[in-house]
């Protein structure tokens, strides 16, 4: 929320003596205020009242990065509490959890499963963005050193959990330059904590016995100058996890709170107690409300094929939709002598028509038409999907070029445009395919 | 300072609606927040999950699935079956095969099969029609008329056949799911058609449609935010039905859960892969705010259940 004209003015030197172009203070922070104008015209303001200023009227959730170079990822600076207010910006994050406590065959075998989900999804790269390294002090500190090492060495952003000071310290002298997260401080130990953190550079994870004294340390942390923070949500229960991830960022966002305005930790594996199945739903679950990073016991395929798709539909912009790029998908096999059929870019077209001709196994090639990412009949209504644009588009990627066949089945909802279709494309043959996607494993075999 | 949560409580609620009769009989709705905020205030009645068959039976089911109904011979012996599988509130019996494009049964055939599964279980009943409005019209008049006394969920009334639909939950005092394709617009002009019609707003339940996780999933939801939202903040009493949402007709037959485990190994198991994209796509439509999901793996009833009930 920014400022009003008049707490501008409360903080302004009150001179009058025009420099900056305005005839008075009063004047020249209600233009402040509108925006028309920048603080900096005026050289009196004194430092604390600009930083007063910028932080009222900084957006109520913080942005924290993490990570460097390729693996740097931003979290948190949401503005809306739902979707179709405006669009969530910094994505959930996962990540896979390594303990020190763990014997070395499990580990390497751990860091073998995190390498292996890693696949694309409409331009999307998918896979496991974090490794959160849990110490554990019986195991000692020299065997953690060595487990943040080996997990350095995946090229991911590491969360150290570690609530002893000297060890966060040794283990960030390790890899501080990759901007890891400090998970560990709480109640007890964030003074010191926020020394190494602040020291180090690095974004420090807050915990709390419960969302009272979470709240009490990350005032404090405030209060000595860290605002470089995440939090935890509470792992008693998974109904408690909720009511930390909701709550603080309902309070941050509607009710302007900052200290609940920073991303939060969700340890999903902790709350699902080993049960793999209820791990996928909580991975779910808190991706859809307000986890920042999760923390997963492991992630493969079954669970993150769904999980990347809710994400991918969560966080994409309700004015832009999603589309996949124009071009020429062989389906089943399909080459150039397969018959053909088009469609539209908007991604969940593609979707629905690609996975029903996959599972009509007959080869073919899907030719997606560039449509602006519209449905079907929303770009035949604008004018992005008719005959002109189908032929120009042939014509461009030289689809005849490319393949043999010269037989194109085209939507059933735009039947009407096979006889323009016909004239413009005299050498296709041109082939009217049902209304809905579902028909057409019937409508492929049939034609066979 | 401790940290104080404002409430989300809403002065509105979402209907309570029962399905089903005597003991086992369920109840959707009531609540006066959004999805699972039980800090806001108490939740009057956890979300519930239904297990879906068809009236094709075992061959209509994913390997993964069949092994939990191994030796039944009949929809009935699987009904039976799945109404002691752990987590399940009600039985949805989906009448697919009437499908004009597919096998098109006889609604004489489909009618045996409803009479007949309705006579073995005493679970709470949602009879899901095929994929023909027109073939709706008839085929769910006359399960209403065959479960008279059941209280059962037809499933659906839709924009081209609510007058038939709706006229024969009225007579038969089904209850009547009302059935948009995600928007919210559609959703309350259904409702409120629905309600012209005749029909009591306390019998009817929605589905608003629903898709696959990663399938235009953020358009349901965005849809269940908006109608939870209307509902609730605004009061809006033709959109504070409960939601009852069918998952398993839409994930079941995704790339991700149909694809052989020959065709891309490194994807892995089929049937872990089945479960999860069920068990998150479900958990997603919680979470957006339906009252009841409707599920095939006993395995995905039992994890959704026991998530419902960390969290009420
Ligand atoms: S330059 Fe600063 S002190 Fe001078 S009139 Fe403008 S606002 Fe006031």
């Amino acid at each position: 929320m920014a400022l009003k004209g008049l707490d501008i003015f409360k903080l302004s030197p009150k001179k009058n003596c025009k420099e900056c172009g305005s005839p008075t203070c009063m004047a020249f922070s209600m233009k402040v205020a509108q925006g028309t104008v920048s603080i900096d015209a005026c050289p009196y303001f004194s430092e604390d009242a600009k930083t007063a200023m910028r932080e009222a009227a900084a957006p109520p959730m913080k942005t924290i990065k993490v990570g460097t170079g390729d693996q740097q990822y931003v979290l948190g600076g949401e503005t809306v509490l739902f979707r179709h207010e405006k669009t969530f910006v910094n994505k959930t994050r996962y990540a896979v959890a390594l303990c020190s406590s763990m014997d070395d065959a499990v580990i390497e075998e751990k860091l073998a499963a995190i390498e292996k989900v890693d696949y694309d999804r409409i331009g999307e790269r998918m896979f496991v963005e974090m490794v959160y390294v849990n110490y554990d002090p019986k195991s000692g500190a020299v065997k953690y050193m060595e487990l943040v090492k080996k997990a350095a060495g995946l090229n991911r952003v590491l969360i150290l959990g570690v609530e002893d000071p000297e060890v966060a310290r040794t283990a960030l002298d390790l890899c501080k330059d990759s901007k890891p997260i400090l998970n560990g401080a709480n109640a007890s130990n964030y003074e010191e904590m926020n020394a190494v953190a602040a020291g180090a550079g690095v974004a420090l994870g807050v915990s709390g016995e419960n969302d009272s004294e979470l709240y009490d340390t990350l005032a404090a942390l405030e209060k000595l100058g860290n605002k470089n923070l995440l939090f935890n949500a509470n792992t008693d229960s998974i109904k408690a996890a909720y009511a930390t991830t909701v709550q603080y960022r309902r309070a941050a966002i509607k009710d302007n709170d900052r200290t609940c305005g920073y991303p939060s930790i969700v340890n999903v594996a902790k709350l699902a107690r080993g049960d793999n199945h209820l791990q996928a739903a909580l991975l779910a679950a808190f991706t859809m409300k307000y986890g920042s990073i999760l923390v997963a016991d492991h992630l493969d395929y079954a669970e993150a094929l769904p999980l990347y798709g809710i994400r991918q539909n969560v966080f994409t912009d309700p004015q832009k939709p999603m589309k996949v790029e124009p071009g020429i998908y062989p389906i089943n096999g399909g080459d150039e002598n397969a018959i053909c059929l088009t469609t539209v870019d908007f991604a969940l077209t593609y979707f629905v028509v690609s996975g029903e001709l996959e599972r009509s196994g007959v080869p073919c090639n899907l030719i997606v038409n560039d449509a602006g990412g519209l449905s079907v009949l929303t770009s035949w209504a604008a004018g992005k999907f008719s005959s002109s644009s189908i032929a120009k588009f042939f014509e461009e990627q030289d689809i005849a070029g490319k393949i043999k066949c010269r037989k194109l089945c085209i939507p059933g909802k735009v039947a009407a445009l096979k006889g323009e279709l016909e004239a413009k494309m005299p050498d296709w043959e041109i082939i009217v395919a049902p209304k809905e996607a579902v028909q057409l494993v019937k409508f492929l075999k049939d034609m066979q | 300072m401790p940290f104080t949560a404002k409430s989300g409580k809403f002065n509105a609620s979402i209907r309570s609606l029962t399905i089903g009769i005597g003991d086992k009989a369920i109840t959707l709705g009531g609540e006066c927040v959004l999805p699972f905020y039980s800090f806001d205030a108490a939740i009057e009645n956890a979300p519930k999950v239904g297990i879906e068959i068809t009236d094709c039976g075992m061959a209509a089911e994913p390997e993964s699935v069949q092994k939990y109904y191994e030796g039944c011979t009949s929809v009935t012996d699987m009904a039976k079956r799945a109404a002691e599988f752990d987590g399940v509130d009600f039985l949805s019996l989906r009448l697919e095969g009437g499908d004009p494009n597919g096998l098109n049964k006889s609604i004489e055939e489909l009618i045996r099969i409803v009479k007949d599964v309705a006579a073995a279980v005493d679970l709470p009943l949602v009879v899901c029609g095929c994929k023909s409005e027109k073939k709706d019209e008839e085929l769910l008049s006359k399960a209403a008329e065959v479960l008279n006394g059941k209280n059962a969920l037809l499933l659906a009334a839709k924009e081209e056949n609510y007058k038939t639909v709706g006229a024969a939950g009225l007579a038969c005092k089904q209850v009547v799911g009302a059935e948009s394709s995600v928007d919210i617009n559609l959703a309350k002009q259904l409702n409120v058609l629905l309600t012209q019609s005749g029909v009591d707003p306390q019998a009817i339940a929605m589905n608003i449609g629903s898709a696959a996780a990663g399938y235009g999933f953020e358009y349901v939801i965005s849809t269940m935010d908006r109608i939870k939202a209307a509902a609730l903040s605004q009061g809006d009493a033709a959109l504070q039905m409960p939601i009852i949402t069918p998952v398993a007709c839409e994930v079941w037959s995704v790339k991700e859960v149909i694809a052989s485990e020959s065709d891309i190994p490194e994807w892995g198991s089929a049937k872990e892969r089945g479960i999860d994209m069920e068990v998150e796509t479900a958990t997603a439509v919680l979470f957006s705010g339906s009252d009841a999901v409707i599920l095939k793996h006993p395995e995905s009833v039992a994890t959704i259940s026991k998530l419902i009930k960390e969290l009420v």
